[in-house]
């Protein structure tokens, strides 16, 4: 009997091995491959090397969605905090409002953030009305951050709302009852436990904001180029491959890096509240 | 301090909100321009129609999530049932970690390793037009797997074992354990993962964009190909009838799982007697 | 009972599969890919003649076989032609711009066009028939028919560009930096760089090293002045009045005209690119005969003027220029329409074909364009901001170790 269940175990662990195999190591080999091999298919370096002329756009793409990131930690930390203490009614309508966002697609929300702000938009036509000079959105690095805040802040408010729902209620009047203010049980018992969230917030933002092309696309005019338009760009515009398989690694290999980081301080957190 | 954080929510939701707004009522917008509000009309809606293309991506769309959500939770069940079940400690470790990839990775780079995989192996075999329907399937069937995995394998650990055990003392062969026990066990992981990836699957552009052809477009494929050169008013439109959509949908969601609450209490206690 | 629904939900949900696997043997329509410009053919909307829905209709009458029309469209001719030659769709029709054709044909990536099948080339005046053809080959085949031709010329808001800097009729506009941020610049390599070498008056396509160098350094100058690298965006753009200078194709001057009659336009006068974008066969088409009769319908006389009056570019047949409707048509939208088309406008400035370039130019041209793409202008407060977060997480990664260091120190201390 046990060699049987084995067996139907086997089975039902061979399609997936075949297909993860196929599907998911074969395609990032093969990102390897031409990274490291020219048109002919020999193997070289070049195409990493000639990667230096890319640094600028690779710290552009890090600075633009660390701020993203920041922006909306800053903003979504106390949404989420605010959302928690609501009543519960209040809460699942509120719920329904920011899950609202995510289910639309990125496409939507960035074309509709481009509709507000373009120049001759509302946006611009209100301060043109109210007699401010006219000023120009579409095009600078602000508006680039914001159509990435505006994007994926749902994401990090998400999260962290879940952690501090979960919250047990003794931890807070046990805190109160140690003496400390409701400041005070902020920072040293409310914030250490949500870390989890904050993390996986940071993540859910950081990733898509280091990698987005639509949105530099859309609200920055085509003049700015981080690391997702020039993949973009390599694959569907012009046939280098070779070098967008070469930017592509490096940024994966970033991201792992910055993924490994970020997870060392969740541990980290876990440990001091345990 | 109960006034600052309800104006604090209000304000960031009117933000997050706003542009949306302004897609909805610019969709009804006579004159096809953004800085003023000229008059009622439907016209977009019309402009919309006209071509089938727009009902043809949505088609598209569906059979694609259907199929490859489908596909993604027959796969996903299998895998995890064999993730949960194996002994080797390291096989556990290797086939977590490869699952974790394709989520881990950024869509972009997802995408154009797909493509590079499809390029290559054209090249390799000499075939044309490889991409399409097919390809675009592989990749979302790809992407939803760990969707689907995370959301089983938890259920898996959480079943009572001696059920497995009980069921094969009484004479079921492995697989009508699987059937008879483990699946209707796990069955709420199942549910949510085939959700989950049926959702992603329908709103994925990144990935779509780098392995798709003109033959097989998917609705946000088709959104991308219209906005890329022009502010379309027809296009505000169909964001309109999206987005009412999602907020119905998502709005009947949450009612049945407002009125679910109390069910699987009731069952839990039915259970705890039977068990006494 | 749950798991007889489980099977019942996933065998529909793999239904779709079935059928779609199904109606792919089962072939009754064909279908004919076409691969066109953005915006570059009549398609039915504001009331205008549907040309692929009316094609499908011809062809139903004519043959009694149902065919269906998948129009999809590029921005620019790179981009087209990285599309067919990874191989990863092919397509029946392709309509690209002379040098790219050149390309092809060079490359041997287009089906020779068997004119029999196209009896409608004899409308099509003399000037692109023949010697004049722009690409070269051995062989008398002829591998394109022109759908479209004009000229690049400056596009321009006169309520906001002073007339003595449009009076000038030069490329300089585009680098005025009276007008910082409101000029926009072509986001393709070769129509770029174009604007750039034209001004200076070097030979786009003998240009040396050194000429497209300074191009180059030209456009990164240009950079801090333009709204934004744009194709069809322009449309917008220039209508709504959020930008107020542009390069474009003439034709579409008269689109843009149409919805802000402020818009003026004129050919600078150190020369300009002319251009014919034409309908090619490339080889990879499923369907040669149908391309044949597609590329045969749209040089029908009243398909063709549909297209003319709804692209406003210059028609290179002789049945459009003779049909009175047209002239009519054009006269309304703009006064000088036909003058800045096919006239003394256009003919009085030096205008000059691109060419295909070498490899190595190619190469050098992708380069030169990456390094202008690449050439960021972020302002200081964007390193400030985040040179402020890194030293903020530093700084957090330092607390915490120490803070867990006094714990862990504390709590071995501790049972002593």
């Amino acid at each position: 009997m046990k060699s049987k269940r084995s067996w139907f175990e086997r089975a039902a662990s061979s399609p997936y091995i075949v297909w993860s195999a196929l599907f998911i190591i074969a395609p990032l080999l093969f990102v390897a491959y031409f990274a490291f091999t020219d048109r002919d298919g020999a193997f070289t370096f070049e195409n990493i090397l000639s990667l230096s002329s890319y640094s600028e756009t690779f710290v552009m793409s890090l600075g633009f969605s660390l701020i993203a990131t920041t922006v909306c930690l800053l903003i979504g930390y106390p949404l989420a905090y605010c959302m928690s203490r609501t009543s519960e009614r209040s809460r699942s309508i509120l719920m329904v409002l920011l899950m609202l966002p995510m289910w639309i697609s990125l496409l939507i929300r960035t074309y509709s953030l481009m509709a507000l702000l373009d120049n001759g938009g509302l946006v611009s036509t209100f301060l043109v009305n109210i007699g401010l000079p006219k000023l120009t959105f579409i095009g600078t690095d602000g508006a680039v951050i914001l159509g990435m805040i505006y994007d994926f802040l749902p994401y990090m408010v998400l999260p962290i709302y879940t952690s501090l729902v979960k919250i047990d209620k003794r931890y807070l009047e046990a805190s109160a009852d140690l003496g400390c203010n409701s400041i005070q049980t902020l920072f040293k018992v409310i914030f250490p436990l949500t870390t989890p969230g904050v993390v996986s917030g940071v993540t859910m933002v950081f990733v898509p904001s280091i990698s987005t092309f639509y949105i530099s696309q859309k609200l920055g005019g085509g003049s700015f180029d981080l690391i997702g338009d020039t993949i973009e760009r390599q694959f569907q515009n012009q046939v280098t491959y070779h070098t967008g398989a070469a930017v592509s690694l490096v940024m994966m290999i970033l991201i792992l890096i910055s993924l490994a980081i970020m997870n060392k301080f969740s541990d980290n957190e876990e440990a001091i509240i345990v | 301090m109960k006034f600052l954080s309800r104006a604090y929510i209000f304000i960031i939701f009117a933000l997050l909100y706003a542009p949306i707004l302004v897609v909805i009522l610019f969709s009804f917008n006579e004159s096809g321009n953004l800085s003023s509000f000229s008059g009622f009309t439907l016209y977009w809606y019309k402009d919309l129609f006209r071509s089938g293309e727009a009902i043809e991506a949505l088609k598209n769309s569906l059979i694609l999530a259907l199929s490859s959500s489908a596909l993604a939770t027959i796969l996903g069940t299998l895998a995890s049932f064999s993730i949960a079940h194996s002994k080797n400690k390291y096989y556990q470790t290797v086939m977590k970690s490869v699952t974790n990839i394709p989520m881990m990775n950024p869509d972009i780079v997802t995408g154009v390793s797909m493509m590079l995989l499809f390029v290559g192996a054209a090249l390799m075999f000499k075939l044309d037009n490889v991409l399409g329907f097919w390809t675009m399937l592989i990749a979302h069937t790809t992407f939803n797997l760990p969707y689907v995995i995370l959301s089983i394998l938890p259920k898996f650990k959480q079943m009572d074992k001696h059920l497995i055990e009980a069921a094969l003392d009484l004479g079921c062969t492995p697989s009508q354990t699987f059937f008879k026990i483990e699946v209707p066990a796990i069955m709420p992981g199942i549910i949510s993962g085939l959700m989950m990836s049926f959702t992603l699957s329908l709103d994925d552009f990144v990935i779509s964009h780098f392995v798709s052809s003109p033959d097989f477009k998917t609705l946000p494929l088709y959104i991308y190909n219209q906005t890329a050169h022009e502010v379309k008013f027809s296009m505000y439109a169909l964001c309109t009838l999206i987005i009412l959509t999602i907020l119905v949908l998502l709005i009947a969601v949450n009612l049945a799982g407002s009125r679910k609450k109390d069910r699987p209490r009731k069952q839990k206690r039915v259970k705890g007697a039977t068990a006494k | 009972m749950k798991r007889a629904l489980i099977l019942v939900i996933i065998s529909v949900m793999l239904l779709p599969l079935c059928l779609s696997l199904s109606s792919c043997e089962s072939e009754e329509v064909t279908t004919l890919y076409v691969y066109n410009w953005g915006e570059y053919i009549s398609d039915g909307s504001e009331d205008s003649l549907d040309t692929n829905k009316e094609f499908e209709e011809y062809y139903y009458r004519k043959t009694g076989k149902r065919v269906a029309v998948n129009y999809s469209t590029f921005s620019s001719n790179e981009s087209m032609y990285a599309k067919i030659e990874s191989g990863s769709a092919s397509y029946d029709v392709i309509i690209p711009s002379d040098y790219m054709i050149q390309r092809m044909v060079k490359e041997d990536m287009l089906l020779p066009l068997d004119l029999s099948k196209i009896p409608n080339y004899q409308y099509i005046d003399e000037k692109f028939k023949g010697e004049n053809v722009y690409y070269e080959d051995d062989s008398d085949n002829v591998y394109s028919i022109p759908y479209f031709y004009g000229m690049i010329g400056v596009i321009y808001n006169s309520s906001i560009v002073s007339e003595e800097d449009a009076a000038l009729e030069s490329w300089s506009l585009m680098w005025n930096d009276d007008y910082t941020r409101d000029i926009l610049q072509f986001n393709n390599s070769r129509d770029a760089f174009g604007t750039a070498m034209y001004w200076k008056g070097y030979d786009v396509n003998e240009a040396t090293e050194e000429q497209w160098t300074e191009a180059r350094d030209l456009l990164i100058e240009q950079k801090d002045l333009v709204q934004g690298y744009v194709m069809d965006e322009i449309f917008n753009k220039m209508s709504s009045g959020s930008a107020a200078i542009a390069a474009y194709y003439a034709g579409d001057f008269f689109a843009m005209y149409e919805d802000n009659d402020d818009l003026a336009f004129y050919y600078p006068t150190e020369g300009t690119n002319s251009y014919i974008d034409a309908m090619c066969i490339p080889k990879g088409s499923k369907n040669p005969d149908l391309a044949h009769e597609y590329i045969n319908f749209m040089c029908e006389e009243e398909i063709a003027v549909a297209n003319a009056e709804y692209t406003y570019y210059a028609s290179p047949l002789t049945t459009v220029l003779e049909n009175e409707e047209y002239i009519e048509v054009m006269t309304e939208v703009h006064p000088d329409a036909l003058e800045i088309l096919y006239g003394e406008k256009a003919n009085s400035v030096p205008s000059q074909a691109y060419l295909n370039l070498s490899p190595e130019r190619l190469v050098l041209l992708n380069d030169l364009w990456e390094d202008l793409k690449v050439e960021n202008t972020i302002g200081n407060g964007i390193y400030i901001c985040c040179g402020i977060i890194l030293a903020a997480i530093i700084l957090l990664t330092i607390v915490q170790t120490v803070k867990k260091r006094k714990r862990a120190k504390y709590y071995t201390e501790q049972p002593k």
